[in-house]
Formats: C-alpha cells, structure tokens, sequence
C-alpha cells in the first residue's frame, strides 16, 4: 500500500514535467517560426529553468499533491498510527458510505441531516450568488459606464476600505447589529416598528447577510471590469435604434460582460459554499451549513478520513454545478479566465 | 419618409462652458446637410442634441415640425451613425442591421426579408451570416449604415463615419454614400471637419466655429463668397493679408497692406480706416511675366508639382507665406527657389473681410 503511495507521489510530478516537456516539443515541431528564438533562446537557460521549476512546484506541491492527498485519504479508515499500511489498511468506500446514510454498516437510512445540510448550502449558495449578481450588476454598471471619476474612485475606496477588516471580526459585528438586543433590533423597538425583537439570527438572516456581504467585492471586480472595456457608443446606439433601457442590458451589455458575470458569479458561488467563519458565527442553533460539518468531521470527531470524503463530495457536487451552469449560459474557461 | 429639420436658438452648455451658442437652421427634407467645423467646435454636441443624447439648454429642436423637447434618442425619428461605428460586436451582420427591428417586434421572417433588402441596398449580399469582426473597415461601415436605415429614420445623422477610412475608400464612399442617399431620400445630416467630403456630397454645408454657425449655404456659395475671415481661411486653401481699408466704392475696396495695395469685393459695413482682411485664393494668383506692374511681389521658396496642377510656396519680402495653384496649361515650367515672382489677380477675385471675432 505505501508502496502505492509512494509511486503516486513520486511518480505524477515527473509524468507531468514529462507531459509539459512533450507538449512544448510538438508544439515548436508543429508551428514552430524559424524567426523567433524560443524562449530558452530568449531568456536564457537560468531563467527558464527557473520558471519550470518554480512553476511545477507551486503546482503540484502547493496545490496538487495536497488534494491529492485527501483524496488518497477519503478512501481509507481512521485507523490507529501503528495499524496504517497493516492488513487492516485497505481502500474502502465506508467514509462516502457514511456521508449518505449515516452508518457505515446499514443502508437502510438516509443520513437525512447531513444530506439536506449539503443541498441547503447549494440552493443557498446559489441564491446568494443571484442575490449579490443584482446587487453588483447595477453599481458595477454604474460605475464603469455612467460615473465620474471622482465618484468612482470614492464608491471604490467606500466598498474595498471595509474589506480590510477581517472576515471574523465582520461576521461578529454582522452579530451585534442582528442579534436579539442587537443594534437593528433597538432601532427598530425604539422606533416602534416592530413591538418585541425579531431573531434574525434564528431566521437565518443574519447568516444569509453576511455571506452575500463577504463576498460582494468578488462579484463587483470581474463584473466592473467587464463593463468596463464596453464601448459607451454601443449603448448609445441600442439606445439610438429605440431600444428601451432593461432591452439593451439584456441584449447589449450583458451579452458583452458575460465572462465577468460568469467569473464573478462562479466565484461567490464557490466561496459561498465553502464559506466557514460566517457559518460559525452567525449561523442560528437550527442552522446547518454543510463546512461546519466537515469541520466537525477534522475536528470533533477526529476522523480525517471521513471529512476529507466530505469535503471532496463538497467539491466536487460545487465543480459539476458551476460547469453545468457553464455549458447553460454557453460560457467557456478560457473566456472566464481572460 | 424625410421630414425637415428645424433648429430654433439651440444652445448647449456644458456648466461654464458653452458648446453651442444661438444656432438656428433650417435643414429641408431630403437634403443631403453638412455640418463642417475644426475638432472642438460644437459640431459633434449639436448633432448630440438632434439626435436627443443632449438636451439643449435654450432653444428648441423641431423634426418634421414636432417639437422634440423631453424627447430621448429612442423616441425620435432619427439614426445615429457613430464615428466609430459602435457595431455590436457579439452579433452577426445580420442581427447587427435586424436590431433595431428587434426592438420594434417585427416578426423574424419580415426581419430577415428587410435585412436582405438593406444588404442589398449596401452592396453587400449574402454576407449577413458573417461576424462584424470579419469584415473590412468599409464594409463595417456599410453595415452601420444599414443598421442605422432599417429602422426606417427620417432624418439619418452622421458623425464622421469615414475618418476611420483610408483615402482612396473614404473617397468611394463619399459618392456611395450620396447614392444612398439619393436612393432613401431621406434627409442625410453630416458631420465632418474635411472640408473636401462637406462640399463633394452636400446639398449645403454650415460652417461652424468655437459654438457659432457662422455660414449655411451651397458649396460654391461658401467657397467663393465667405461670410466670414474664419470661413474664408477654413474652407479651402486662402492667402490672406491684414490692412487698413484706404478707398472704397461700388462693392469693392482697396487695402494698404504689409504687401502694398490690395484690391478686392467688399461685404457690405466696411468703411475707410477699418482694419480689414483681403482673402485672394491660391488658383485665383497669376505670376506675371512680363514685366507688367504687379500688386504682390515675392521670393520662391519651393514649389511642388502635382500633375494636374503645381503648388508654389513663396514669401513675402516681410516673410508672409504664399501659395500659388498654377493649372497645367499655366505652368511656365521648372522654377528655382529664390527666384522673384509678380502676383497678380483679378480685382473679383480678392474678398475683403471684417478682422473676424473668433479668427
């Protein structure tokens, strides 16, 4: 088994440099112009074997390696330290099992209350990735299209100066202004609004606030961008041609952003439903987000194999969901990434 | 369907800054109408407020009669075609012309009839299915045009569309772009700081200047009688002479200038001891020969031979530029720099002007 293991970890990093190497190979065979130096040539060889080196080490070490790692995990019992790579160390399914009904011995029950977690933290992912698109959209648009430079640069600074306080501190501060005796609470008493306080924690509005707060600067940047490299004439003229204000966001300018929208939105949705410190903090006593769970899986229960199966499920429903969104809205990676 | 356009005391302010100030035209259905100023005069804001992109500060904007005040672009019978073209660059040529019937509702089948009509019309079928990136610089603007005609404007405006072009284009598309119009008969409202496409396509061109119209008339009538210094030295090559008004008599008058007594036709207002302008064209200057007394003497610095015609550069003894245009049949030949030229010119030919405000 470790024996395996060890072919694993030794043995994707050289296949990979191997399989970049070859690819640059066919590649300067295929259309290589005699005219231009190669980038060996251009650079010299220090640099270049810098590059290849730093670069497959970030990758594989930092962000590969690790997740492959929990993979590998998921796969096997918690298991005592001298029992590991023994008889008893054997590739199994029980962590998924487990995920899915509860046990790892019967399959009789749903594991009803991780599962509607799991599915909640989707559908609410989701409706707070809409929510804060028609949040975005509108002051993005506003300040790529319409505003002056002096009032861009102030709502810029208005919107990334809180983002520098961290997110803990923010999700407790979204606590003491929802809380029973919060600050919106007393307003709203005092103001006679409402006669006794409103549990917005409890109802989840606290959680759902700060979730659509902490990641509003992630949808605003692509999509300010996007709209940003929009030829104003080209508004002007849909205008021009009689198209009311929502025909020409619809079929002029969102068309034109939809890379930023669909970065930003991926983005919000992704962080969104991995999102652990305003869970914890804001969420009520009822609430079930499906990270907590995971966490619990590390560090309550103390079994890493189970909450890497866990997190793995996590991201790899998220990864199937944002591609699928993708190929609905014909959205491609390299246009998300440009 | 062509409808008139009546601008009546526009201006346009923008806070201290006046674009437009007290414009007032009357632009007949039908007609093919340049616009024709320097960068920066109020030309392309003045288009901006007909089109309804800008509200005018005072006055009024009437098309077809129909006051327009209140009025955003999408509600006017106007198209707009932008300098630079603002085609959708997501769309297909054919989507790009069938927009604005889009937004209009017309069924696909009608939509897809009426686009192939406009290729047609633009001399370009069958190319409906390609990208707007596909295309060539001129059949972009082709494309514009339709896109601007399928919405079926009375009155079409355009903002230098063919700046963007090269020489030899920009000139086919000048006379393309008046068989258009011929074509559509709607009125054509054009904007251009090249005084050579406002008086090959136009039915009559204003001369605007730092917010002001300072002339409205046919080209010819702008060419040969300026209204003002400014028209006279912006439309058209002119050398010009500043002096003093020394005799005047029946539409004419005589000028003391640094280059000695100038005759020419006089505006109406001019009197002796005014400061005045004499404005004598290029093509209207004769070198003198023979010996004869000539009111201009002068010292060749270069000369420039052009085929149909040769450019002369000279100076004046006080170092004031001139250009003479010599037609073929008049070129004496090879000349040398410095040699001394006589200039001569009929006293019709010169134009005296008021020193003009804005000049």
């Amino acid at each position: 088994m470790t024996g395996l293991r060890g072919v694993l970890i030794l043995g994707i990093p050289v296949a990979v440099i191997l399989a970049f190497w070859l690819l640059a190979r066919w590649e300067r065979r295929h259309n290589h112009d005699p005219q231009t130096p190669s980038f060996v040539a251009r650079n010299g060889w220090p640099v270049a074997v810098f590059l290849v080196v730093a670069v497959s080490f970030w990758a594989l070490v930092m962000v590969v390696l690790p997740q492959l790692y929990m993979v590998d995990f998921s796969f096997h019992l918690k298991l005592p330290p001298s029992q590991r790579g023994g008889p008893r160390d054997v590739y199994t399914l029980e962590n998924y099992q487990y995920f899915l009904f509860g046990s790892t011995r019967s399959t009789a029950n749903w594991n009803v209350t991780h599962i509607t977690a799991f599915w909640l933290t989707i559908v609410v992912s989701m409706c707070i990735t809409v929510l804060n698109f028609l949040i975005c959209y509108p002051l993005a648009y506003f300040m790529a299209q319409v505003g002056s430079g002096s009032q861009v640069r102030k709502l810029m600074l208005l919107l990334i100066i809180p983002y520098w306080v961290n997110e803990l501190l923010r999700a407790f501060a979204f606590n003491i202004l929802f809380g029973t005796s919060g600050v919106l609470n007393v307003i709203l008493v005092k103001a006679g609004v409402i006669g006794s306080p409103i549990d917005f924690i409890g109802q989840d509005v606290a959680l759902y606030s700060g979730l659509t707060y902490a990641y509003l600067l992630v949808m605003m940047f692509p999509l300010y961008n996007a709209l940003e490299s929009l030829d104003h004439n080209q508004i002007e003229a849909a205008r021009d041609l009689g198209a009311p204000w929502w025909h020409v966001h619809l079929n002029v300018v969102m068309p034109f952003a939809k890379p930023g929208i669909a970065s930003g939105c991926t983005l919000v949705f992704m962080l969104c439903a991995g999102a652990l410190a305003a869970p914890l903090v804001l969420g009520g006593p009822k609430t079930l987000w499906f990270t907590p769970i995971v966490y619990d899986r590390f560090y309550q229960a103390f079994n890493w194999n189970q909450g890497s199966a866990y997190a793995i499920v996590l991201l790899l429903t998220c990864i199937l969901f944002v591609m699928m969104v993708m190929r609905v809205f014909r959205v491609s990676l390299s246009e998300i990434t440009r | 369907m062509s409808a008139d356009v009546e601008l009546d005391d526009v201006s346009v302010r923008f806070g201290p800054f006046l674009a437009v100030d007290r414009a007032s035209l009357k632009i007949a259905g039908g007609e093919f109408f340049s616009i024709l100023g320097p960068s920066g005069c109020g030309k392309t804001t003045l288009l901006r407020t007909i089109s309804g992109f800008l509200q005018p500060s005072q006055g009024r904007v009437r098309i077809g009669g129909k006051d327009m005040a209140g009025l955003g672009a999408n509600k006017r019978p106007t198209a707009l075609i932008f300098q630079n073209l603002a085609l959708f660059p997501l769309m297909t040529v054919a989507d790009n012309i069938g927009y604005g019937l889009r937004v209009r509702r017309v069924p696909r089948a009608e939509r897809r009839r009426r686009v192939e009509a406009l290729l047609q019309l633009v001399a370009l079928p069958d190319q409906g299915d390609k990208l707007v990136s596909e295309l060539s610089g001129g059949q972009k603007q082709r494309v514009a045009i339709a896109r601007a005609l399928a919405v079926e404007p009375q009155v079409l405006l355009l903002d230098e569309p063919l700046s963007a072009l090269d020489l030899r284009l920009r000139q086919h598309m000048r006379s393309e772009l008046r068989a258009i119009q011929k074509r559509v008969g709607i009125t054509f409202i054009y904007i251009t700081h090249d005084q050579g496409e406002a008086l090959t396509m136009s039915d009559r061109i204003a001369v605007m200047n730092s917010g002001v119209i300072e002339q409205v008339g046919p080209g010819r009538a702008v060419y040969d009688d300026p209204a003002t210094a400014f028209v006279a030295s912006f439309v058209g090559e002119n050398n010009r002479f500043e002096g003093t008004v020394v005799e005047t008599r029946d539409g004419h008058a005589v000028v003391e200038t640094s280059v000695g007594r100038l005759a020419g036709r006089r505006r109406n207002g001019l009197a002796v001891g005014d400061r005045a302008l004499v404005f004598v064209r290029p093509e209207a200057l004769r070198v003198v020969s023979d010996g004869r007394p000539a009111p201009i003497s002068c010292e060749l610095s270069s000369s420039a031979f052009e085929g149909n015609a040769t450019h002369l550069f000279a100076r004046t003894h006080q170092g004031e530029p001139i250009v003479v245009t010599l037609s073929r049949r008049d070129d004496a030949g090879a000349m040398t720099p410095g040699e001394k030229l006589a200039l001569d010119y009929a006293a019709h030919d010169g134009l005296v002007l008021p020193v003009g405000g804005h000049d």
